[in-house]
């Protein structure tokens, strides 16, 4: 998999980030300029009138004030204020109120102690930690509006490249959108601290073309075929402790406090981005936990090391 | 810098010391009615939003114990004329009856709360409500003894006779704190009992 | 008229011949004053104290986030790190600096004796210093520095419902609920006692508008004080009752409201900000004008902008929750009261310039810090405009964009402030002058270490970085920079070791002060350094804002301007 590009709030890539990048630009540029003329001022004050060595001891004039000066660096400033709020009234508008069309797909992201849980309601399927969605044109924009909820405590989603970020919070609904324009991984994090492994619940995001979105879609939907040769590690799997956390379509495991492992090779990492999705590292994964990300609610399952090899074998079948 | 080489219009003279007293308890008051605002905010967010016996069903308005609390800001009132006028017995009467009728509303309070938690089954973990209720309500009532207890105290150096007129403002700064226990059960009483019923 | 009183003698110098007192007795003095100058010491000491417990948690963590992936802490340790931080920083250490310095300073420049009330600002001392006992001792009363350990681990604004017992097994945030719970009846009793001096002591002739700025804006702080810390008292009480009684304030499993945490919270966290800032503010607008040899420019206007500081910054709590979901309406009303905070600030900044416009400016050590801090205010100023726009803010807001921007206002600023302020008063509070030449290698030291660290630190945020993460990889573009952020520790840890080295050398070593070495024109400096125990020996009657200015240009003074 190609290394996702590094999340610059400055090169967007979907409407809301776009919209935000043109209003920052134009805040910065304001404050650039107040900046300039307020620093020159200021070094040209200690510059100028710094004491020189051969004064003569007297106090300058002693001026106590200037009615005009101080109008006019209250007026400028109050018209700078409403400029900015305006500018930025806009953007809040544009994009916390916006209407979704009709085509847009819809996600419902539930954020966990450290894992994040997407489902797609309309297409039935529940998928974790890489959230898909499809490519949309500028000319007939197709959004993926995301539903935010939480399981434990507070979250927040933040993909800088797709959009701003806004928080996962218990017994709250959240609501955000985006409209990616090219296809691309794009990478992200938590951003709202949530305990101990919340440097390592990170997000990717898929922008795919439509066509590889519904062959994503389609493959989601299906439990996928048993593969004859992992018969043993799935046997192990549904007979151990894994089953009270995970879910697999197709067996009996059907666990929702983990994330869902039906399609779990379709994913680039595990835990969440914190590790690749290679065999050393689910093995890893199942054996020590914490040797990858310590202090994470995943327990370390107390297997052989043959058994958890089964296991192993069996995950990389579910494509 | 001797004073006697600048006079000062008598206008110029900023406050007294002896004021010291009301304005710090004016300062204390700013500071608790804030606290007493969250607390009030939150009952309001909250309600309508509990499980279990609604404020509707097992709330009666406490109508006797609120006009004793309210009677206790008239008495202190009387008793801090009395102490001006340098009357102690008078002061001291007065004193007690302020006690006396504090001393009813914590009596009647805690019957309510008895009835709630043991007829109606509300208590502060049972529901929002409950956990609203007894917050709000307990802090106003925790105010009120703290009060009584102040009240008490100067009670009992009044009956040993070691409170004089010179106490008036003293006496005055503990009055106030009293008032404000009382105007804070305006807005609890209100806000609990009706707007939010 | 010279006698004993009124000559300068340094601190703890005893005359000749004469014994020093048992060192027994001299503490046992400090423990049990109620003497306003001892105590503004005690509450500055410890102040300074945490300041740099504080900054070793702080060098740990940069130690950590030097490198991508690194193991210099576990994650357990750096999330109580950067609790014991921020908690430590904001109310061990910056507020008893501010509360040290006011009540130091309000009752000789308004020509009183001592505070309206010494035993409570006594109380409210200890009280303070016993909060930071308590949360202080959660680093060793659990099971110490490794594993899970007793110390905080919820951050500083300890978001519900991550302090719930479902979430925070334990005591860990209870020390975090009781520290801060405790130092805030010291807060409240202190602010008290701040506005109560304020009104009713000041010296005949000292009208309002003859106060000092310092007074001025000591008091509206104190009002702040008494507005902002009591919701955070309230809620704490609210977050006790859910963890201890089974109540239901945050409990989100059973309907209870994240949110009303973070804007009870908020309430409290950002007129707290302007509780820290205004201050440095007051040290700024003292000693600027001393060093420029002119008045302040405006004074009036400087008093409207800080009590529409104060004012508005009681409406814009909510700039802090721009990301959980506010409709666009309130979204937008806290963009509103957020740019607007700026103008009265804007104006401050003016006015130091105006100040210094045309006046005959003194580098010494005191100025320079006031230079450096009003520019560095501005910049601090900027980034806060750009995070008050709030879809900026989608972006920056929990990223290191804001660490980087809010301690551009505390180190750049108010630390800032504070250095000046203690070059400023340390002489006359120990009647020795601090040595200008480690003042100098302080300063520069320190100002190339803050800017290092917090000029760089805005970068990560721009790049995604989020805050409070004690680790990240490689290949974010976030390496070079977090490395450059930890290198300016080093320069700041040089400087604050050689100011450190500055002070207790000059105790006893430094030029002898005076009662005025700076011809300053406030009314402390007419008193010995350091002052007697009555502060002065007659009660001064003032007829301006300036009165020493008026007793040393008796051909001009302030009050024919009024």
């Amino acid at each position: 998999m190609a290394a996702p590009d590094p999340a610059n709030i400055f090169s967007p890539v979907s409407t809301p980030a776009n919209q935000i990048h043109h209003l920052s630009l134009f805040v910065m540029a304001i404050c650039a300029a107040i900046f300039v003329v307020v620093f020159s001022l200021l070094v040209y004050a200690i510059v100028k009138f710094r004491r020189r060595a051969d004064d003569d001891g007297r106090e300058p004039a002693q001026i106590y004030g200037s009615n005009q000066v101080e109008l006019a660096w209250t007026v400028i400033p109050v018209l700078i204020v409403v400029v900015l709020f305006l500018a930025a009234a806009r953007v809040i508008h544009a994009v916390e109120d916006a209407k979704m069309p009709p085509g847009a797909t819809e996600v419902v992201a539930v954020g966990h102690q450290f894992w994040w849980e997407f489902r797609y309601p309309g297409q039935g399927f529940v998928t974790a930690n890489e959230l898909h969605v499809p490519v949309s044109d500028r000319g007939h924009p197709t959004p993926t509006h995301i539903t935010l909820m939480s399981a434990d405590t507070d979250h927040s989603f933040w993909v800088p490249r797709l959009s701003g970020k806004t928080d996962l919070i218990p017994n709250r609904v959240n609501s955000m959108w985006i409209d990616p324009h090219e296809t691309g991984t794009f990478v992200g994090q938590c951003a709202q601290y949530c305990g101990t492994q919340h440097a390592k619940m990170l997000l990717r995001v898929v922008v795919d073309s439509r066509a590889d979105f519904e062959k994503w879609a389609a493959n989601e939907k299906n439990p996928g075929a048993q593969v004859d040769t992992a018969a043993n590690g799935r046997k192990i799997f549904e007979s151990t402790a894994c089953v009270n956390c995970h879910t697999i379509e197709g067996t009996n495991a059907r666990g929702k406090f983990g994330p869902d492992l039906t399609h779990i090779m379709s994913r680039a990492t595990v835990a969440a981005g914190a590790a690749e999705n290679t065999k050393e590292n689910l093995h890893l994964w199942i054996k020590d936990p914490d040797a990858i990300k310590p202090g994470c609610l995943m327990p370390a399952m107390q297997m052989s090391d043959q058994d958890i090899d089964a296991v192993t074998a069996y995950l990389m079948t579910l494509h | 810098m001797a004073a006697s080489t600048l006079t000062v219009p008598q206008a110029e003279v900023p406050m007294s010391p002896h004021l010291r007293g009301r304005v710090g308890m004016w300062c204390l008051i700013t500071a608790e009615s804030a606290i007493f605002t969250i607390f009030v905010v939150a009952y309001l967010y909250y309600a309508g939003k509990s499980t279990g016996p609604t404020p509707r069903e097992v709330l009666e308005v406490p109508i006797f114990i609120s006009i004793c609390l309210f009677s206790s800001s008239f008495t202190i009132v009387m008793g801090e004329k009395a102490i001006h006028r340098g009357n102690i017995k008078l002061f001291t009467a007065w004193l007690f009856a302020t006690i006396i009728l504090g001393a009813i509303f914590v009596g009647g309070s805690l019957r309510e709360w008895y009835r709630l938690i043991y007829e109606d089954g509300v208590t502060i973990s049972s529901s929002l409500f409950g956990t609203n209720f007894y917050s709000l309500v307990g802090l106003h009532l925790s105010h009120v003894i703290v009060g009584l207890t102040m009240l008490s105290t100067v009670l009992i150096f009044a009956l040993l006779g070691r409170v004089k007129q010179e106490h008036a403002e003293r006496i005055g700064v503990l009055a106030l704190y009293w008032h404000f226990v009382d105007t804070v059960w305006v807005v609890v009483l209100s806000v609990v009992y009706f707007i939010a019923r | 008229m010279l006698d004993a009183d009124s000559i300068s003698k340094p601190m703890f110098v005893p005359p000749e011949g004469v014994q020093a007192r048992p060192w027994l007795d001299r503490v046992h003095e400090w423990i049990v004053t109620v003497d306003h100058k001892k105590l503004g010491l005690m509450y500055l000491c410890y102040g300074l104290l945490f300041l740099v417990i504080g900054g070793v948690e702080a060098t740990a963590m940069r130690i950590q986030l030097a490198l991508p992936n690194n193991h210099f802490v576990s994650p357990q340790t750096f999330n109580q790190l950067f609790t014991m931080h921020g908690t430590t920083m904001i109310f061990f250490s910056a507020m008893p600096i501010v509360f040290g310095i006011a009540v130091y300073l309000v009752p000789l420049m308004i020509g009183a004796r001592d505070m309206a009330f010494p035993r409570l600002n006594a109380w409210g001392f200890w009280m303070s210093a016993l909060g930071g006992i308590i949360l202080y001792f959660s680093w060793v009363g659990g099971s110490g520095l490794y594993g899970a350990g007793g110390a905080p681990d919820v951050g500083w604004f300890a978001y519900a419902p991550l302090t719930s017992p479902a979430f925070s097994v334990g005591h860990s945030t209870d020390y975090w609920i009781i520290g801060i719970f405790v130092s805030g009846f010291g807060s409240i009793a202190t602010a008290v006692n701040i506005i109560t001096t304020i009104l009713c002591l000041r010296c005949p002739g000292m009208t309002l508008n003859r106060m000092p700025l310092l007074v001025w804006l000591n008091a509206v702080m104190a009002f702040i004080v008494l507005l902002a810390v009591s919701p955070l008292t309230a809620a704490q009480v609210m977050l006790l009752i859910d963890r201890y009684l089974g109540g239901h304030f945050f409990d989100t499993q059973a309907g209870g409201s994240a949110v009303i945490w973070m804007h009870f919270f908020w309430v409290f966290g950002h007129p707290e900000v302007y509780v820290l800032v205004l201050p440095a503010f007051a040290v700024l607008s003292e000693v600027i004008p001393v060093f420029s040899r002119k008045p302040i420019f405006g004074y009036s206007i400087m008093v409207v902008a800080t009590l529409a500081i104060g004012f508005i910054s009681l409406s814009v709590w909510a700039h802090h929750m721009f990301t959980v979901g506010m409709t666009s309406y309130a979204n937008a009303f806290f963009v509103a009261s957020t740019a607007a905070i700026a103008v009265p600030t804007g104006i401050k900044i003016f006015n130091w310039l105006g100040t210094m416009w045309g006046g005959k400016i003194i580098f010494k050590v005191p100025m320079l810090f006031c230079v450096a801090a009003v520019c560095q205010m501005l910049i601090a100023g900027l980034t806060g405009i750009m995070l008050s726009a709030a879809p900026f803010d989608w972006q920056l807001g929990n990223s290191y964009f804001v660490v980087a921007h809010f301690h551009y206002v505390i180190l750049g600023v108010i630390v800032f402030g504070v250095f000046a302020a203690i070059y400023y008063w340390y002489p006359k509070a120990t009647g020795r002058m601090l040595s200008e030449r480690l003042g100098r290698w302080h300063f520069w030291l320190f100002l190339i270490g803050f800017h290092l660290t917090f000029d760089f630190m805005h970068v990560p945020g721009l790049l995604g970085m989020p805050r409070r993460i004690y680790t990240y990889d490689t290949g974010r573009g976030w390496d070079i920079w977090n490395l450059i952020v930890t290198v300016g520790v080093v320069f700041q840890a040089l400087a604050i070791l050689l100011w450190v080295v500055n002070v207790f050398g000059s105790y006893y070593k430094g030029e002898v002060a005076g009662n005025d070495p700076w011809n300053a024109w406030t009314l402390e400096w007419s008193t010995t350094s350091p002052p007697p125990d009555y502060n002065f020996a007659t009660i001064p009657v003032v007829r301006s804002a300036r009165p020493l200015w008026d007793l040393k240009h008796p051909e001009d003074p302030d009050w024919k301007y009024e």
